[in-house]
């Protein structure tokens, strides 16, 4: 039988796995909820409002990364919560040297500028690689449909942004220049015979030609997801750098499981460090070669390391 | 051919516009629609495609905005 007086009983297992933060006042704990992708139910929403009037303070705070925390929870109600929560549909976030839970824009669904579905690809990340441990130190990852990259994808340890290369039926142009007034970085110019011209290098795969196209004389040779590698934000700031384009929507959790086997192995005996810091360490060609042999169609041929901020503040040696 | 004269008009505003002006004719109909350069050609002719719209052409006048010729879709 229970007894009347409800005793500090614990469940040690919600604990492991992380998402309860120590606040500044006695007893009182954040607990963070998992929202992968951003995208949150309606329902659940509720749900959650009804959780935190019972046992939080007077607001949630809404995480830079898009997850929910509840605020000034006492932590003799961490079992009672994470009960009400229901476990099964609203897992609370995680901590410490593991996968976080995934960032996203909104992605193709509903967003006109989307090239690719990042809530799906978020949804599988969070699915099946979050909590998993990374014996060294935190892994982030972030989805943005295109190329603008509002989540600023490459500021993650690895970051998907999506993309699609065009091609041109020249027969079916009807040249009305659209094309070459859309495209921003002028990789699209009207020729001598008024029809557009195509040049490779400046071309960002953000598809705006397909988009804007009225005769469907632009459409996509590839599409997938730019990855860059090696990236992190706080004291010391990276970006990330190229490793695969044109990546499959399908092939992410098994892309990024095969980047977490490097970094595992490669940062063994570094003790609690960055994967671009190992990157780094190592130079990019060590990773850029395990990646190929799994992914010879979209590893590249080269690259360059993480890329260091110059944060102008505390000198590093 | 129904003119919309959507100069001085900002985005999202012009496309608001233009879609309200495209509920006063027939599907199959054509309409030209007057932009100005920069962000309006750039985002109007792709919304407009993107509701159903058939571009027919654009071309740069000597004043220098740009006349966009479509032909209204079905609902
Ligand atoms: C006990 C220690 C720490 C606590 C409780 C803590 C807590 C948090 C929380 C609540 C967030 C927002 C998370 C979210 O949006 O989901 C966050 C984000 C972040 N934390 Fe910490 N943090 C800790 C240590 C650190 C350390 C040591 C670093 C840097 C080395 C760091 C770097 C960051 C950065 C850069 C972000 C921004 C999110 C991002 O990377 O996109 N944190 N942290
Ligand atoms: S990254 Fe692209 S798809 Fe995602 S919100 Fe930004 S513009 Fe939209
Ligand atoms: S994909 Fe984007 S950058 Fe490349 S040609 Fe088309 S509009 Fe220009
Ligand atoms: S937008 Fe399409 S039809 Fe117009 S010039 Fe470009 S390719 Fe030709």
């Amino acid at each position: 039988m229970p007894e009347t007086q409800q005793p500090a009983k614990i469940d040690l297992n919600n604990l492991k796995s992380g998402g309860f933060i120590k606040e500044r006042g006695k007893d009182l704990f954040t607990v963070r909820l998992r929202v992968p992708g951003g995208r949150m139910s309606v329902p659940r929403l509720k749900k959650i409002a009804e959780v935190a009037e019972k046992y939080g303070g007077e607001f949630v705070h809404l995480s830079v990364r898009q997850s929910i925390e509840l605020i000034n929870i006492n932590f003799r109600n961490f079992d009672v919560i994470v009960e009400e929560l229901g476990e099964a549909t609203q897992k609370v976030a995680s901590c410490g040297a593991r996968v976080r839970v995934p960032v996203a824009c909104g992605g193709c669904e509903y967003n006109p500028n989307g090239l690719v579905d990042t809530q799906k690809s978020a949804l599988e990340v969070d699915e099946k690689l979050f909590g998993a441990a990374t014996g060294h130190h935190k892994f982030k990852v972030a989805f943005a449909g295109c190329p603008f990259d509002c989540p600023k994808s490459a500021t993650n340890d690895v970051g998907f942004q999506g993309a699609i290369y065009p091609q041109l039926d020249k027969e079916a142009c009807i040249s009305c220049g659209l094309c070459a007034k859309n495209c921003v970085p002028k990789a699209i110019t009207m020729g001598k015979d008024n029809k557009p011209v195509f040049e490779d290098k400046p071309c960002i795969w953000c598809g705006d030609c397909v988009k804007v196209c009225p005769a469907s004389a632009w459409s996509e040779k590839r599409r997938g997801y730019t990855v860059r590698i090696g990236g992190k934000w706080g004291r010391n700031p990276l970006v990330g750098t190229l490793f695969a384009t044109f990546l499959p929507e399908e092939r992410v959790v098994d892309f990024i499981s095969t980047v977490l086997e490097w970094y595992k192995e490669r940062a063994e005996s570094l003790g609690r460090i960055r994967l671009g810091d190992v990157i780094i360490k190592e130079g990019p060609q060590a990773l850029l070669d395990h990646l190929r042999k799994r992914y010879p169609e979209n590893t590249v041929a080269a690259t360059i390391p993480p890329q260091v901020i110059e944060t102008q503040v505390g000198i590093r040696s | 051919m129904p003119v919309i004269d959507l100069r001085g008009v900002s985005c999202p505003t012009n496309f608001v516009k233009a879609k309200l002006a495209l509920e006063e004719i027939e599907a199959g109909e054509t309409a030209q629609i007057l932009l100005d350069d920069g962000e309006p050609v750039k985002n109007v002719p792709r919304s407009l495609k993107a509701e159903g719209h058939k571009l027919l052409g654009l071309r740069q006048t000597d004043e220098g905005h740009y006349a966009l010729e479509l032909e209204k879709g079905e609902d």
